[in-house]
Formats: C-alpha cells, structure tokens, sequence
C-alpha cells in the first residue's frame, strides 16, 4: 500500500447524482476535491426514467440550483421535452419535469466535473474506508493505493449486494463484479455501520421503430417551456413530444395467469418496494376494479430509438412481458431491447446520521443519495449538495448548514431520513412539507440563494444577478401597494376594457390585484391617461402615462409579485404555523444530552431518542414512538438542567402545547 | 421512572371509617416489608399483585402494634402510576393514619405532592394528557355532576370523540392531498361539493362538542347569579333561604347590606355562586357607594340575574331602574312579600316590563314569601331550567380550558377551508387549513404524521407510474 501523493480536503465515492453534486459543492466553496468512480463513462448516468423534476422533486431541483448545485442547468441544456405539473392548481404545488436526452445530461456532467477548478476525477475502485481513532482519513483503491482526505462522502447509490430479479432469474448486479462490492461492504460493517434492504423496479424499454404511435395520445411538451435553473431566462432548443397509452383486461388477465412466475409474487424477494410506485403486478392485484391503468411512453433521447414505458415496471419473466407489451395499444409489434427488472440492494439508513450527512459511528465520514433510502435523482442531488457543503464546511472549521423543514424541501427531506425509519424508497411528495405555501419552486432562489453564496457555492456573478432581481420584485410590490386609482369614469371605462372589475373607492393595484381572477397582466395592461386619476401614495410622485413601468422585468419578477400579493392572506397563516414550529426548533437539547438517564420516558421514546439524538425539541417530537407525553417529559428535564446549570437563557415553552409531529 | 417513593394519605381529611395510606415508587414494597407484618408472615414483597392480604403494622423500632390492616399491592406496571404501590388500608382516624405515613417515611418515602400520583401516571405514559386533565378536574371538581363529566372524559369518551373527528379531517385532507401530489393519476378531479359537506360536517361536530365546553365550565367553575333589587326587598332573606343558613345580616333598615355577599349553592349537582349584590339607590354614604359600584360589577360578571320587586310596594323609580337591567342578561323575576297586602301584582309587574323588555320572550315571574317560605323551590326549579335545557349527565362535557382552546383552534381552520372550497381555491389553500384542522384536535389527541396522510392515499388510490 502507498499513498497517494496529494492529500485532499473532500473525497467522493461515486459519480451518480449525489456524488456530482457533492464534488461540485466540495470544489466550488474551495476545497481540494477527488471524485473517484467506476467509470468515468458513466459520470451523471440516468440509469432508471429519463426524466428530471416532477411534483415535489422540480423544488428540490430549483433549490438545488438555488444552492449553487448543477442539476438544474444540466437539464436545461439536455432537455428534449418541458412540461410545468399541476398548472391549474396554486404556484405552490405546481412543478417542472423535463424529460433528458440521456446521454447528452452525462456528456454534460462530465464536462462540467472535468472543467471544475480544484477537482480532481479518478477512475478506481474503492475497496475499503480507512479509518484512524474512529475517524475516517481516506480510502483505500482496489490497486493499493490510498487516498487520504480530512473528509470522505460515499455515494455508493444501488452498489451494496444489489440483486436483479426477472421472473424465476436472479443474478448479482454490482457494475465492477461482486467481490469489490462485497468488499466495501464488509469494511462498511467493520465500522459498525448498518445496512437493510429496499427493492425497486424498472419497466421494459421498447425499440422506437415497431411502437405505432399513431394508436396513442399525444403529450406534448409546454408550448413556452421554463427552465429549471434560476440564471437561464428561456429554453431554446426544440422538443420531441411523449404519447400516452393504456392496460387493458387483456393485459391483466395475462399478469393474473402468470403471478407465480412474477419474482415479487413468487417470494423471492424480501425487500420493500415503494408504494407510490408500485410494479404493474401490483397495481393489477391491488386494485382489481381498474379496467386500464396509464402507460407514459417516454423517449430517451434525441439520438436513440431507446422508449421507456413508464407504469409498467415489473418483475414478470421474459416471456410475459413480451405477451404483457404486445397486449398493449400501440405496441402490439414491438421488440424490447431491455426487459423489465426488480433490484434489491442494500442501504445504510439514515438514522445513523446526523442532519449534516455526517455518520455518527465515524467521524469525517458522509454519506449521501440512495444509499440513504432515497430513490430519485433529485432526491440524491440534493443530498450530495448538502453533504459536499457540510465536508467542506467541516474542512474550512465553520458552523455546519442543516436547513429546516420550514426553509426547504431540502430541509423535509433531510430531516425525514434522518429521523425516520425507511420502509420502502424515500420520495419527496409535497405533502410531506407541511409549509408548503412557502416553499415554491418560484422563490427557491429568494429562500436560498443568499445562504448558497454564504458558503461560496453560489458565485458572485449569480448572486449579482439574484440581488438585482430580488430589488426589482422589492421595487414593484412597493409600486403595486403605493399607487392608487381613482373610480373616475375614464378608469372605469379602462377598467371595464380590459375586463377587470369595476372599483367604487380609491383602490391600490395591490387591492386590485388580490381579487379573485384577475392577473398581473390585467393590471400591467391598466393605461391611465388622466395623471389626476392616479397617483403614487408614499412619494406623490404623478404616476406616468402608462402604469406599466414594470417594462423589462423578467417573467419570474412579475410572478413572483403576483404571487406575494395574490396570496398574502393564505402565506400570512402559513407564517403562523412556521412560527410556532420554529419555536420548537430554537428549544436546542445539548449535544451530551443523556437520554437514558430520562425517568418516566416509555422505553421505546428512550430508545429511539438515544439512537437519534435529536437536536431540538422540536426534531425530537418528529421521531417515531415518541408520544407528545415524553415529549412533555423531556421539557420538563431540559427545563430543570437549564435551572441547574443556569449556563442557558432558552425559553422552553409551556409543555402543554406540544409541537405538531411529522413522523 | 422515578427514583423516590411518594407517600400520602389517600382518603379525605376528617375521622372516616377507614383511611388509606397509598404509597408508591421503587422502595414501596421494602417499606411494607419493614412495617407490615402479614397473619402468614410471608413478606409483603412476596405477595401476588392485585391481592389485598390482612396484617399488623408495626413499628420495628419497638415491636409495637400500630393498626390491624389489610395490605393492598400492585406490582409495576399494573397500577396508576405504574410503579410499584402498597396500600395500607387503616382504621380512620388522623393519629393512626399520622403514625402510619411517618412510618413509610422513616423507611424511605417523602411526602407527595399534592397530584403527584396522577403526575406519576402521566409522565408514565399510563394516562394520555386529556385523562391527566380530567383527573385534576376531578380532585377540584365540587359537584356531582361535575365528578360525573370528569370521570366521563377520564374513561376517554372526549378522547373517543375527537379521534373520530381526527380519523374524518385527516380521511379528507388525504382526498386533498392527492389531487395535489399525483396530478397525473387523473385525480385532479376534486368534488369540492362532497369535499365541502364532508368540512361542514366536521365543523358541525366541533361546534357540538364546542357547545358543551360552556357547559362544562358551568359544571366546574360554576354559575353566577346575581340578586337585584331596590333596598330592603328582601334579597338577604332570599340568599337565606336559598341557602338555608343565616348568611347575610337581615333588617328592615334600607342599606344593611353594604358589600355583596356571595354564597355557593348545590342546585341538582350544579355549583351556583349567589351574590348577593348592596340594594342599587343612589346614597350619599360613601361605605354604601362603594357596595353600589360593586353591585354593578358583579352584574357584568353574572350568567343569570335575580331581580326581587316588593308585592307589597307600587312600583316606583327605583325599581324601575333596575327592572331595565333585564336587557342586559338572562334574568328572573321574584315578587316578594306575597305574604303581605299586594300593591304591585304580577300582572302589574308584567305590563310593566312588555314595554322594558327587548327580548320578546315572556319574563318568567314567581312569587315567593320569606315569612311562609313559598316559592323558594319553584325559583330553584326555574333557575336551574334557565341555564340547562338538556340532560348533561351523558354527554360528553369540555370542561377544560385547554381543550377548549384547541377545538376552537381547528374550528377556525376548518371554517377556513370551507371558505376556501366555497372560493374554489386550489387544493393545497384547502390543505394548509385541513391540516391546521388536524393540529388542533392532535393537541388533544396526538399528532396525525404526513406519513399517515400518505398511507391513507395509496390505501385508497392507484398511484405511480
């Protein structure tokens, strides 16, 4: 064994989603950064739906961006299909997907890795975590060479004894050959560390010249598509359009005579799948009243006849699949290249962290992506984000970034996975964010964007631009609440013009605005010609001829006024609720808190609190078999510790009303 | 658990037949094991749970025999507090029950404080937060029907009927949820008309349940009444003989009740504070004029008002004065001196007061004499029926402020939400309310997790791609 010769500030295991973010992370605030992968071919791979975002997951894509992450302008430049969710629902819940030319995202991510200042990539195998005293100093290669790094983050994604399943076939599916696997795994137990099993499927993939396509629905991409990344105004390139098509009784009737043959159905596997995305053996069985269930056909690039059909992922043998497509509207005659699939694999729950990623067995050591539980691109990026920001705070000897449930679904995702215990794949959902109403894909950038450049993974270019914007939409809410119309007949005759309600006293367009149906654009198409009508209310200023001087702001400006008007009344009730949550957060529990030493505490709170050790009162109350009565019970000994050391003036709240749980 | 063993004298003060002492926490039974000695000699310790066993105490100290007892023994965690607790069920009498719990304290016991044994239970995990409440409500509760509300909220029928309405909101904001979170499923068809039946369906159950908590407040704390009427009407004798005692200081001196005096009354298990409030006259004696201020301040506090006219007076300024506060509260009117020649008769008194009276409702009058004590039943009877129009005995009763506070809480948000389907907003400005809904009713109940509403959305719909 030698060392190798440079020493690092960050090392990252794995080049999937989490470990690009968390190498770029590292690498972007100042640290010397390695990423070590299998193959450097497969940098950024996409190796289930070629799709980034969707509800839920385009927040965490935004906010990745708003971080100073990559992902979002990844997809941006290797798009071929843009569609905004949820459109007719409020601007809180709705979302960005874009379907990815597959390759062209990696070729992208590659370049950017490549191109990083002060990050070094290597193609090697890691065999082994090194560790000195209980901290974690480096990794050993599969060539004998070490790598030393005040801090390692593993992103070993599916790695750990992963399994495929198609029908009655099982084989071992570690990319680089079992050994080497297995090997980590072993140093992972060496450490103390846990694993358990989680299962996850894939559907078949078609070959784009036998699908008829003119058998199925049309979905089209957004007509003016919007990208992800805060500092990209427009998405130019073309898009390629989707189809929808349908199950049949046929095709249920052939999954119903061939369940035994399916690998989910037949017992050989243990693992636990996700609901929320549940094999087509499932959805059949489970729900038997449903005559069709929905197939999304999904290219996967602009330069393959590669189609996933989205909806149909199952663990059915070779021969039943092919019978099952070829029941199908649209593809009665078509040839898959790949055959559905289940993986089992293991994963390390995240319980053994803290919020900051880091392991609690070993110090310096993060981990990050699926290997906590996740499933997801989106959900791994974030995690890498935020593992790569905290190695390299760690480094730099400064406060660690943990972002609450009230801040981001960054926040709701983390706190979630390393509270909870995971029974099937972690995906983000926006029901699992009870602030919702705050945490938009709009303001991700007004949430974030200012701690991101805090910790120097936002440059300063894109903080310029952020400030700027941020002073324009401060500038025209200021606007729209100061400057006030008069019902002077001329107004109302503009007002009727132009469709807007009429107005009996003077009115701001802020007032106007908050109506039920009417947009900013109405407003914006207000033209007052008679100054006397209107006027400014703070400066007096003569309003001009037109009122639009909104003339050159961008379209998120508009919107985001739009929406901080419009929904004032509602975001002003969400505030409440975040306020009493942050009341609880600020109720710190000390870090050598002995838990056990908490009499009257059930045994599994004591537990489960010990194993955990929560940060607050208020993460405290989110983990699971902790009832609202220990959590009186710990108020009641943190309050009396606080008496007898006097060292704390924290106000600890009355025990009686006890934070809204979340686990 | 706790570490010190708490003992207390479990019975009512006063010589009662028998007294208990209860002793619980770690060392309850080596306490028993020093002091107890059983006919069998098997050591207390020894002994199965749940048993009661007949023995001495003794202090060790000398031999000598305290009481003859019978032991009482409950092993961890089958008792209240789930601790291990003796019991030592003495003959009454303060220097038996004294000597007893010095003993248990000279062998490791401190005193308890007072509700520590149901602090014990709560911290314990035996009981939830709703039945620690009903407990304390318990021990302050004076009456019987107040005992009987507590002890209906102690076996957990509050609790039953707010996780019904929790098991409700939280079913509905899953239906929410889910036209939000899976808008590809074609879900995002929301009935906003079910949808809103199902909300005011919840909100006419905490309404309900909101109506009982005046009730309840009634029960515990009591209803305030309120005696009016010009001097020397006869409102002290009145208070007497709604109380039976000599309370307040009755002449026939105008003004001899120069403060109020209030008086409580057990009316069919309904603790009644009677006020007596100083005759309302305009006086010059500065001691009187402070008993007339505060005459009008116990009207603004009162739930109900007496007001006494004098039968054997015409009606004159005075009384008239006063007959005007009937606008103010809910009031009965007393015709007193019935016993003495009429001057002013109920029908008088009636068509006087249709042209004072605001309400529309017919003034209930009765007649009463002090002198042959007619009418004092038939005022209780219409007192009581005033305040209660239904049978409180089995419904379930709020009676606890901060129950009461958090169902107002999800009452607001559910109006909220229903104001939010009636403007067709988006699902999520339903949601932020559903679960606002969901919060307050898990201050009570304990707290519905996101998990849970997710739970409940893939157990009813086929999602995912």
């Amino acid at each position: 064994m030698r060392a190798y010769y440079k020493n690092y500030d960050v090392l990252v295991i794995g080049a999937g989603h989490a470990g690009c973010e968390a190498a770029l992370a590292a690498a972007r605030m100042g640290c010397q950064t390695l990423v070590m992968t299998l193959s450097i071919d497969t940098i950024g791979k996409m190796p289930c739906n070629p799709a980034i975002g969707g509800l839920a997951k385009g927040h965490l894509v935004k906010e990745i961006d708003a971080l100073g992450g990559e992902m979002a302008k990844a997809i941006d430049e290797t798009g071929i299909q843009f569609r905004q969710l949820n459109t007719k629902k409020g601007p809180a819940v709705r979302s960005s997907r874009a379907q990815a030319d597959k390759k062209a995202y990696q070729l992208y991510m590659k370049q950017v890795l490549e191109n990083q200042d002060g990050l070094d990539i290597k193609e090697g195998l890691v065999e082994e975590l090194l560790t000195d005293h209980g901290k974690c100093i480096g990794v050993l290669s599969r060539t004998r060479t070490a790598y030393l790094a005040q801090t390692v983050i593993l992103t070993a994604g599916t790695f750990l004894r992963g399994t495929i399943h198609i029908g009655d076939v099982s084989y071992s599916a570690g990319r680089a050959g079992e050994s080497s696997a297995e090997r980590l795994s072993k140093s992972f137990l060496d450490l103390g560390l846990e694993v358990s099993r989680l299962k996850t499927g894939t559907p078949p993939r078609v070959n784009a010249r036998t699908v008829d396509f003119n058998l199925m629905e049309d979905q089209p991409g957004d007509e003016n598509p919007r990208p992800f990344s805060f500092s990209n105004n427009r998405i130019t390139q073309s898009q390629i359009p989707c189809y929808i098509t349908y199950t049949n009784p046929k095709t249920h009737q052939i999954i119903r005579d061939n369940l035994m043959r399916s690998a989910m159905y037949s017992g050989r596997i243990k693992g636990v799948g996700p609901r929320y995305c549940p094999s087509i053996e499932d959805k059949v069985v489970r729900f038997s009243e449903k005559n069709e269930h929905r197939i999304f056909v999904e290219p996967e690039g602009r330069d393959t006849q590669e189609i996933y059909l989205n909806g149909i992922s199952a663990s059915l043998p070779e021969d039943v699949q092919m019978d099952m497509v070829a029941s199908i509207r649209g593809l009665e005659n078509a040839e898959i290249m790949r055959f559905g699939y289940a993986v089992e694999y293991d994963f390390a729950p995240a319980t053994q962290l803290y919020p900051t990623l880091e392991t609690k067995k070993v110090e310096n050591l993060f981990f990050a992506g699926q290997l906590n539980g996740t499933t997801g691109y989106e959900e791994a990026g974030a995690q890498g984000l935020m593992a790569g920001i905290n190695a390299g705070l760690k480094v730099k000897n400064q406060d660690s970034l943990i972002l609450d449930r009230s801040q981001a679904y960054i926040g709701v995702l983390i706190d979630d996975l390393v509270t909870k215990d995971i029974r099937e794949p972690y995906r983000m959902f926006t029901s699992r964010a009870e602030h919702r109403l705050q945490l938009r894909e709009d303001n991700a950038d007004l949430r974030l964007t200012e701690t991101g450049y805090r910790v120097r993974t936002i440059s300063t270019a894109d903080y310029q631009r952020f400030l700027a914007k941020k002073q324009q939409i401060e500038a025209e809410l200021e606007r729209l609440s100061n400057t006030k119309i008069k019902p002077s007949p001329e107004t109302l005759d503009q007002l009727q013009k132009i469709g807007l309600p009429s107005i009996k006293m003077p009115t701001t367009l802020a007032e106007l605005l908050k109506r039920p149906n009417i947009s900013y654009q109405q407003i914006q198409g207000l033209e007052i010609q008679d100054l006397a009508d209107s006027y400014i209310l703070r400066s007096c200023q003569p309003v001009p001829a037109k009122i639009r001087d909104g003339v050159g702001h961008i379209r998120t400006v508009e919107e985001q006024v739009e929406i901080q008007i419009k929904y004032a009344g509602y975001i002003a009730r969400q505030d409440l609720q975040i306020e009493r949550f942050k009341k609880f957060e600020a109720v710190r529990i000390p870090n050598d808190f002995d838990f056990l030493s908490v009499h009257g505490l059930k045994t599994e709170a004591q537990k489960k609190l010990a194993q955990i050790r929560p940060l607050s009162i208020g993460h405290a109350s989110r983990v699971p078999g902790v009832s609202p009565a220990d959590i009186s019970i710990l108020m009641v000994w943190l309050k009396n510790r606080t008496k007898s050391s006097d060292s704390s003036s924290t106000e600890i709240p009355a025990p009686a009303k006890v934070p809204a749980g979340s686990n | 658990m706790d570490a010190d063993t708490i003992t207390a004298v479990a019975t009512p003060p006063g010589e009662g037949g028998i007294g208990i002492i209860r002793v619980s926490g770690p060392s309850a039974f080596q306490i028993a094991d020093h002091i107890f000695r059983t006919a069998s000699r098997l050591l207390p310790s020894g002994l199965k749970s749940h048993t009661l066993t007949y023995g001495r105490i003794l202090d060790p100290d000398n031999g000598q025999i305290v009481d003859q007892a019978l032991l009482g023994l409950m092993r961890a965690p089958h008792s209240y507090t789930t601790e291990n607790t003796v019991e030592f069920n003495c003959h009454g009498g303060n220097a038996v029950l004294q000597q007893v719990m010095l003993l248990t304290l000279k062998y490791g016991a401190r005193v308890a404080e007072p509700g520590e044994f149901t602090k014990r239970a709560f911290l314990n995990g035996r009981i939830d937060l709703a039945q620690a409440e009903a407990v304390a409500d318990l021990i302050r509760a004076k009456t019987d029907l107040a005992r009987q509300a507590a002890a209906n909220q102690l076996v957990g029928r509050l609790s039953e009927q707010i996780h019904h309405l929790n098991e409700q909101t939280a079913d509905l904001l899953a239906l929410v949820e889910a036209t939000i979170d899976f808008p590809e499923e074609e879900l995002d068809l929301l009935d906003l008309k079910t949808t809103s039946q199902k909300a005011e369906q919840i909100a006419e159950q905490l309404d309900y349940l909101l109506q009982t908590a005046g009730d309840g407040r009634l029960l515990k704390e009591g209803l305030k009444i309120a005696i009016l009427g010009k001097p020397n009407v006869g409102k002290s004798s009145l208070l007497n003989s709604l109380l039976a005692v000599d309370r307040a200081i009755v002449t026939d001196i105008p003004g001899t009740t120069r403060d109020t005096i209030e008086e409580t009354l057990n009316l069919n298990g309904i603790p009644v504070h009677l006020v007596d409030t100083a005759g309302i006259r305009q006086t010059d004696d500065p001691i009187e004029q402070i008993g007339v201020e505060k005459s009008h301040a116990t009207l603004t506090e009162a739930d109900l008002l007496i007001i006494v006219v004098d039968a054997s007076m015409p009606l004159d300024e005075s009384d008239q004065q006063i007959l005007e506060k009937v606008n103010l509260k809910p009031a009965l009117f007393v015709l007193n001196k019935v016993d003495l020649p009429i001057q002013t008769s109920s029908v008088d008194l009636l068509n006087h007061l249709t042209g004072v009276t605001q309400t529309g409702i017919a003034p209930t009058i009765v007649q009463t004499s002090m002198i042959q004590q007619t009418g004092i039943e038939d005022l209780k009877e219409r007192m009581l029926a005033q305040v209660l129009d239904a049978d409180l005995s089995q419904s379930v009763l709020i009676t606890n402020a901060r129950h009461e506070e958090a169902l107002r809480a999800a009452r607001t948000a559910i109006a909220h939400a229903i104001d939010s389907m009636k403007a067709v907003m988006s699902a999520e400005f339903i949601a932020l309310d559903l679960r606002a809904t969901l919060d307050g009713l898990g201050d009570i109940v304990g707290h519905t997790t996101n998990d849970d509403i997710l739970g409940r959305i893939f157990a009813q719909f086929c999602i995912g791609k």
